[in-house]
């Protein structure tokens, strides 16, 4: 087999071995890394079968969670080996735009969730979103709802799936299908054992290996390449005709950028629509937050997330850069794109795709002991986006699906037993999707395909819900179907006829991240508009039954009493003032 | 019930201890493969640093006896 650019990279032929393809050996003390963890895990499913035994036990962890357990957990659940691989992949191939996703569409979603959102969702006792689209539209916007968010998360799970897959193949060497069941098993195992609470303790350990494991990448490459100022250095020098290092500056147009994307896209698609969706309806990451102790943990919670995610990009999207710095030569990739690797591979050569930067970088610093580590932190990646993904996938199932249009009147301990079989189910189910993955141009891209299908017209019901007391429930039933499939519309539309990305994403030049960002943001306006239009000619429902459900319906507790410091409204002004700070360094 | 935190400890001090001695195997027994920056000798300090994290996560979060 050949090897992409061997000869030019003096760590290479100590990394590579030539007659498998795999990126190195793990030895004796990084299998034994790799094998603690995953009795850790299992050994913690099976301490927390005792503590579930009802369906609140099992499906919102009793309600029990520190503000700081389900901050963590609800930021781990979101950061899977799909979000490690990919957004460093991302980085390594668009720069430090990449990090938008990590700051604008992110941190005003998360505050805007702590601040505005979490108060109805807590206070109406809801188990999940679609529950809470159930109490304010009615029945038809809840199954609606239901079905979309199964459908999205066993292929989400699938592709997180897939993302893991390619780590232990690239690097170890290991069978893809190995690794997808095994680690499948794994989460099932611990997941069908403690349910929600199991999954949120080993989110919160998996949180702390993914940091520990992946943040030597960091900060040994920035000694590498001097500093930051020596990074960026050597970026510009690789490639001087082409911007890397700068946030907003080059967002005025779609050509000046390699993402091909302008500033409204970003802000609008991916800042008010894309990131307010995900954040603050997807129940993947709901469900952690709603699980607090107490109303004041619950809006706490995302602001600890939010001050966290902040960071992320330090072990993401640094070593995407790093990997520009450090791997390319002027004017050459040595990484290129999924789909040349795959078709490069038909031919028997091996080319490493984008989304493979982060396991190369691990390769080129960490020696015995730390690659264990780091691979631990992938997997930990992979098991705590997986169990996210499944632990919601069996809520929204048993409560949502078969509790409201199966079986009404079942005893709790039947739904609990149900929301079991459900996670052996949806791991199973998953699996199958994993195989769609390998057919996508980018796993990200993938991504954002189905957040703007099913996300971005979920956010516009459920924020006129919140916000709107005149919304009626056929307004909401309509409006969120209507974006949906507009969505699916515009897809097909651009799959068809290429050409038309250039009335999506109103250039020429968008590229297809962009056309995801404008998608959405159409998908949600069609929701918003059909919802507005509806409710006006149906009738509304009185004030009474909208308490605890709508602004300006609902006694929102006063914190007033309480020392500015415990406040989170103080906590979010914090994570407000360094977010616009990181902004205007990385300007 | 066991507090999360002192799970994390126990696991950061068992994985402090293997890094920290695998750093040590390294420091004396130079592989031939060569990393780049080997010489910083990441997995000893690195190992060290979990160490210390995983006893203190052990130390603060331990179960207790009541009264």
């Amino acid at each position: 087999m050949l090897v992409q650019a061997i000869t030019s990279f003096g760590w290479a032929p100590a990394l590579f071995l030539q007659t498998s393809g795999r990126l190195l050996q793990l030895s004796g003390v990084d299998i034994a890394i790799v094998a603690i963890y995953f009795l850790a895990v299992l050994g913690i499913g099976f301490y927390l079968k005792s503590y579930t035994k009802t369906g609140e036990d099992f499906f919102m962890a009793g309600r029990e969670m520190t503000a700081w357990v389900a901050g963590l957990s609800f930021l781990a659940a979101n950061l899977g080996s799909l979000e490690l691989m990919g957004w460093a992949g991302n980085a390594y191939q668009y720069g430090i735009l990449a990090a938008h996703w990590y700051w604008v569409g992110a941190i005003p979603a998360m505050l805007f969730l702590a601040i505005v959102m979490i108060p109805f969702y807590y206070i109406s006792k809801t188990h999940s979103v679609p529950g809470y689209l159930k109490l304010r539209f009615g029945e038809p916007a809840r199954a609606l709802s239901a079905i979309s968010f199964g459908f999205m998360t066993v292929l989400m799970s699938g592709i997180n799936m897939y993302a893991m897959a390619v780590v232990l193949k690239v690097v170890l060497g290991w069978d893809i299908y190995f690794s997808i069941w095994v680690s499948s098993i794994t989460v099932a195992l611990y997941v069908t054992l403690g349910g929600l609470l199991s999954a949120i303790f080993n989110e919160v350990l998996q949180f702390v290996l993914i940091w520990l494991g992946a943040l030597l990448i960091s900060i040994i490459g920035l000694i590498e390449a001097g500093g930051w100022s020596g990074m960026v250095a050597r970026i510009h020098r690789n490639f001087p005709q082409q911007d890397f290092t700068h946030l907003w500056s080059t967002l005025g147009s779609f050509q000046d950028n390699p993402m091909g994307i302008n500033w409204v896209g970003i802000v609008f698609g991916l800042g008010a629509v894309i990131s307010m969706g995900y954040w603050t309806t997807d129940f993947l990451v709901v469900q952690r937050v709603i699980s607090a102790k107490d109303l004041r943990s619950a809006k706490l919670a995302p602001l600890i997330g939010a001050a966290f995610k902040m960071c992320v990009p330090f072990i993401v999207i640094l070593p995407g850069l790093l990997g520009l710095a450090m791997l390319d030569t002027p004017g050459h990739h040595f990484l290129v794109a999924g789909d040349v690797a795959t078709a490069a591979l038909e031919k028997g050569q091996v080319l490493h795709s984008y989304d493979e930067v982060l396991p190369i970088m691990l390769a080129r610093y960490c020696g015995p002991g730390l690659m264990g580590l780091g691979i631990t932190a992938l997997i930990a990646g992979f098991m705590s986006g997986m169990a996210g993904n499944v632990s919601a996938f069996a809520t929204v199932w048993t409560y949502d699906i078969y509790r409201a249009m199966i079986r009404k009147d079942a005893t709790d301990q039947h739904y609990v037993t149900m929301g079991r079989w459900c996670t052996i189910g949806g791991v199973l189910v998953s699996i199958g999707t994993a195989y769609l993955a390998l057919h996508s141009h980018s796993i990200m891209d993938y991504v954002q395909e189905l957040f703007s299908f099913f996300i971005a017209p979920l956010f516009g019901t459920v924020l006129l819900g919140m916000l709107w007391k005149r919304a009626t429930g056929p307004g909401g039933f309509w409006g969120l179907l209507s974006g949906t499939f507009s969505a699916i519309g515009m897809w097909v539309w651009v799959k068809n006829t290429p050409s038309a990305i250039q009335y999506i994403a109103l250039s020429p030049y968008a590229k297809p991240m962009a056309e995801n960002m404008f998608r959405a943001l159409w998908s949600a306006m069609v929701c918003v508009i059909v919802t507005v239009a509806v409710s006006l000619v149906t009738k509304p429902r009185p004030d009474s039954e909208l308490v605890g459900l709508v602004y300006g319906c609902t006694e929102i507790p006063s914190e007033g009493h309480l020392p500015l410091w415990q406040r989170p409204i103080f906590w979010a002004g914090v994570v407000s003032a360094i977010f616009v700070i990181i902004q205007i360094i990385f300007w | 019930m066991l507090s999360i935190w002192f799970f994390i400890g126990i696991l950061l001090l068992i994985y402090g201890v293997l890094i920290f001695g695998s750093g040590l195997y390294e420091y004396y027994n130079p592989p031939a493969e060569h990393k780049v920056l080997a010489e910083l000798h990441a997995g000893i300090w690195w190992g060290a640093l979990l160490f210390a994290l995983g006893a203190i996560y052990i130390l603060k979060f331990r179960p207790r006896r009541n009264g």
